[in-house]
């Protein structure tokens, strides 16, 4: 049988799938575009028109544009684009993220999962293996070390944080990005709303501009309240002044360091720490120069990645972000045609 | 072990000086003193002797893990810490739990097992009996215990397990630190734990107890037991980066004395049964007393019993001036010192003052006063005066005179300057205020950016170790290795620098990368000398990166001819061409797998 050409490939614009003449996720303006999910490197304004999974519409319209003209799809159900049959399935990234499976009129089936996770999540529905001929994969944590703790046991360890810092009277700040992870941190904060110091917590501005897409969503999260100069509602101490003791402020990373964070006291009185899959090494952690890490990753692990693979049965994988060669490399070993696949997605980029 | 992978975990978590004093204090009060003990030990800097080899312990952890050799490594290069890769790799164990907030209790209960904590959980000394006996096992049998012991512990205690078992346990807080925490602890004043910690701390818990015993014990008066140091900060700098000299005061309430680039060291020689003891300790806290048989040997003739703080250096009696820094570091090493050495590398104790007077300590009076005792004590016997000797006082009256004295410092093998007020008592530690040191302007070259790698620790993915090369003949031509350096950018430079290599690599060897000759660092040094080290043949002393030069290409760096020109008396020492191409035989190895070897 003659090896027939990819169905989805590389191209100056993006993961270019000739039969169907649309893009997954590309990286400049197309005529038509098929997204993962809504996080910056994978769904970019200016292409004529956009699919993406149903669920993740909300958060795709904030970050495309009003004028956008975007097509929401039921996970599971097939639409026809050129000649290939396409349909959109549940990668547990974040909420409405989704793999594009693409079937050619041959019957060949590739599906490209864009971010994924294994781990429980309660914002987004769970990661469903889809089984094809070929797999696009990401490696944001593709390497044996990273084995990332339950995120239960984690959301556990955050609670008590965020308590004894009450106790000794200072304010937590928890640096997470502000899609995805700054809301299913808030889902897990509701679920031990019975533990928490506080009915809710204080969230930078650029978090809470997402979070009612996640209401649409009928999402339950922890009540926010956004951190502002002006709001009256902003705590005061007996001066007058502003008062965030024992109090959780959730804010995006870039705000470290800011003058932003002043207005919580002096930083002997505030306790910093960062959720991201990254604090697994000591290394990071102690660079990144945060009170504490918190392991809470929306990526699979290296065992999540491996045990994926295996369970769809693929007999050619294609890596991308982060240590794609490593994994290609190892699943070569193994006995799969893997190899790597040249994106500029972020990979260590703002989803960590 | 548990107790003290606890307080590791606390102690690397949090940045904040009180937190850690807390960790550590309530450390101390809970750990037994035989363990206690240990953990001052380690706190304190110092480490178990290597007990198995690297190799080897990647060899075991790769089998136990199931990971082929490439994928480990590629782990240990992401990771940056060998002890940290191989507990991440290990097959999976119960998560680790969380330090308690609260200081650990004595009796920890461990749930179901609390009737036999001792299989659980095993005390740190215990710990060490039992690693000690691994350095005496065929490697068959430390395969056996180790990978046994990986099996019962959390990922947190295999990492002090792995950083104890290859001598590479680095806590990281200073030893003031554990002072001021053994101090708060027990209740004790820190200079008291100070001096008791001086001259080497035996992990043993009579060692503990002495170490918290309440004021006035008998403790306090071990003879061969030198003084805390006092150091001298760094002056504060004006707007240009000029140290503020004029913002202490008076220059003529100051001593000013040479700053000699050596080792400082206490000659303490008291009396006692058995003809009493005569010591040599470094600041470094090493016993130097048979390295330096002619300075001892000094001491042993000048009458009285005393304490001198002082500077030892490798003098140069003919150029009147001290050897290099490298010249001392051969003498350090040998306990068995050679006629040849004595001839050629003499020692010499540079005495900067007297702490010690026949048993009466001296500390708390006026610096000149106690000047006036050493002036009196050591020329009283000039005889002895080539091993030790009284330092010069540096005669101005006013900065400026003092700022042209200083000029002089690197043509006279000297840092620069020391500034102590006259009337300032011999304090503990680094105490602002009354010792200042004025250092020389650093040496500066212009070297362009060759070769990068990952760092170690805080830094292990980022590429932050550099390698800096200068041109060996003309401009454009062929570069030539000069120094290392690691030091000196911020934050910011180093995650720009970090991403234009990674765009830039040429060439990669294991984690080394070679990169476009594009980047101009101004590279600062304290000094330098002839050195085999890099293939230009020149070491640079204390190299750091003092600026980006971004208006700079590499054209515009230093020739190899334009660095010999810092080199200090070049017409005493062997023509300095002649000394390259020498160190370069030295590795007549081809370019390449030199520079991936010796980077
Ligand atoms: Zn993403
Ligand atoms: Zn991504």
């Amino acid at each position: 049988m003659p090896a027939s050409p990819d169905l989805l490939r590389v191209d100056d614009l993006g993961l270019r799938c000739e039969l169907g003449s649309f893009h997954v996720d590309p990286w400049r303006p197309v005529e038509h575009a098929v997204i993962t999910h809504a996080h910056a490197d994978h769904a970019r304004p200016g292409s004529g028109r956009y699919w993406c999974a149903e669920a993740g519409l909300g958060l795709a319209r904030r970050r495309l544009g009003a004028k956008a003209e975007i097509t929401p799809i039921p996970y599971g159900q097939p639409f026809d684009l050129g000649s290939v049959r396409v349909s959109l399935h549940p990668a547990g990234h974040v909420l409405g993220s989704a793999q594009v499976r693409v079937e050619s009129p041959a019957g060949e089936v590739w599906v490209a999962a864009g971010d994924y996770k294994r781990a429980h999540d309660p914002t987004c529905a769970p990661f469903e293996p889809i089984p094809c001929d070929a797999f696009i994969t990401e490696a944001t944590f593709a390497l044996p070390v990273y084995r990332f703790p339950e995120p239960g046991i984690v959301m556990d360890e955050i609670v008590r944080w965020w308590r004894e810092n009450a106790e000794r009277g200072r304010v937590c700040v928890l640096f997470c990005y502000a899609l995805g992870k700054a809301q299913r941190l808030l889902a897990e904060l509701h679920a031990r709303r019975e533990q928490l110091p506080q009915a809710f917590a204080w969230v930078h501005g650029s978090t809470n501009l997402l979070n009612p897409a996640y209401a649409e969503g009928g999402i339950d999260l922890l009540p926010t309240r956004r951190v502002s100069d002006r709001d009256a509602n902003n705590p005061k101490d007996a001066h007058g002044k502003r008062d965030y003791t024992g109090h959780l402020v959730l804010a995006p990373p870039s705000a470290a360091g800011s003058t932003w964070m002043r207005r919580f006291g002096p930083a002997s009185r505030v306790d910093t720490a960062f959720a991201s899959g990254w604090m697994h090494i000591r290394g990071v952690r102690r660079r990144r120069g945060y009170d504490r890490g918190f392991v809470i990753s929306d990526h699979a692990d290296w065992a999540d990645l491996v045990r994926t693979i295996e369970e769809i049965g693929c007999r050619r994988v294609l890596a991308t972000h982060g240590s794609s060669r490593t994994l290609a490399r190892y699943l070569r070993e193994q006995g799969l045609d893997a190899s790597e696949l040249e994106t500029p997605y972020e990979t260590e980029g703002e989803d960590g | 072990m548990r107790r003290f992978a606890d307080l590791f975990e606390r102690l690397d978590r949090t940045t904040s000086t009180n937190a850690r004093l807390d960790a550590m204090a309530a450390y101390f009060r809970e750990t037994p003193p035989e363990d206690a003990a240990w953990g001052v030990y380690f706190l304190i800097g110092e480490k178990l002797k290597r007990l198995v080899k690297s190799a080897d312990l990647r060899r075991w952890a790769m089998r136990e893990a199931g990971i082929e050799e490439w994928l480990f490594r590629e782990c240990r290069a992401s990771v940056g810490d060998m002890a940290e890769t191989i507990a991440l790799l290990l097959p999976e164990r119960a998560h680790d739990p969380e330090p308690s907030p609260e200081p650990v209790l004595l009796l920890e209960t461990l749930g179901e097992d609390a009737d036999a904590p001792s299989e659980r959980d095993l005390s740190l000394s215990r710990w060490v009996e039992r690693l000690s006996v691994l350095r005496h096992l065929e490697p068959r049998e430390q395969e056996r215990r180790v990978v046994s012991w990986w099996r019962e512990l959390s990922a947190r205690e295999v990492f002090i397990l792995n950083k104890l078992m290859t001598g590479a346990l680095r806590v990281g807080v200073s030893r003031t630190l554990v002072v001021r925490a053994l101090a708060r602890a027990f209740n004790i004043e820190k200079e008291r734990v100070a001096h008791r910690l001086m001259g080497g701390f035996e992990p043993t818990p009579d060692a503990f107890c002495r170490l918290i015993a309440p004021e006035g014990s008998a403790e306090d008066r071990n003879v061969s037991r030198p003084y805390p140091f006092f150091l001298a900060s760094p002056i504060a700098a004006t707007s240009d980066q000029e140290a503020d000299v004029e913002s202490l005061g008076d220059a003529r309430e100051y001593l000013a004395e040479w700053k000699w680039d050596g080792i400082r060291a206490q000659l303490i020689k008291r009396a006692g049964e058995a003809g009493g003891s005569l010591t040599l300790w470094s600041r470094g806290d090493e016993d130097l007393t048979l390295r330096f048989p002619e300075v001892t040997a000094a001491a042993a003739r000048t009458p009285g019993a005393f304490v001198l703080d002082g500077e030892l250096v490798a003098y140069d009696h003919d150029a009147q001036r001290p050897h290099p820094f490298g010249v001392l570091q051969t003498r350090i090493g040998r306990t068995n010192v050679h006629e040849r050495a004595l001839r050629e590398a003499p020692g010499v104790f540079i005495a900067y003052d007297v702490l010690e007077l026949d048993a009466a300590d001296l500390r708390s009076r006026a610096l000149v006063e106690r000047r006036r005792l050493l002036e009196d004590l050591l020329h009283a016997h000039a005889g002895d005066r080539r091993a030790i000797t009284v330092s010069e006082c540096v005669v101005a009256t006013s900065w400026e005179a003092l700022r042209e004295r200083r000029a002089s410092s690197r043509s006279r093998g000297v840092e620069g300057l020391m500034l102590k007020r006259l009337d300032s008592p011999y304090r503990v530690g680094r105490v602002r205020g009354d010792w200042w040191k004025w250092k020389v302007e650093p040496l500066t070259i212009d070297a362009v950016l060759t070769y990068a790698q990952p760092g170690s620790g805080r830094r292990a993915n980022l590429l932050t170790d550099y390698t800096f090369s200068v041109w060996r003949n003309e401009p454009g031509g062929e570069l030539v290795t000069i120094t290392k350096a690691y030091s000196g950018l911020n934050a910011k430079e180093i995650e720009t620098l970090d991403k234009w290599i990674r765009q830039h690599t040429l060439e990669r060897f294991g984690p080394v990368r070679r990169v476009e000759p594009t980047h101009v660092f101004e590279i600062g040094f304290e000094a330098i000398g002839v050195s085999d080290r890099h293939k230009a043949g020149l070491a640079l002393r204390f190299p750091r990166m003092l600026r980006w030069r971004t208006d700079k290409n590499p054209h515009d760096a230093d020739t190899l001819a334009s660095v010999l020109e810092l080199l200090p008396s070049r017409g005493a020492d062997a023509p300095p061409a002649q000394t390259v191409q020498e160190a370069d035989a030295l590795h007549p190895l081809p370019e390449k797998t030199e520079d991936s070897r010796t980077l």
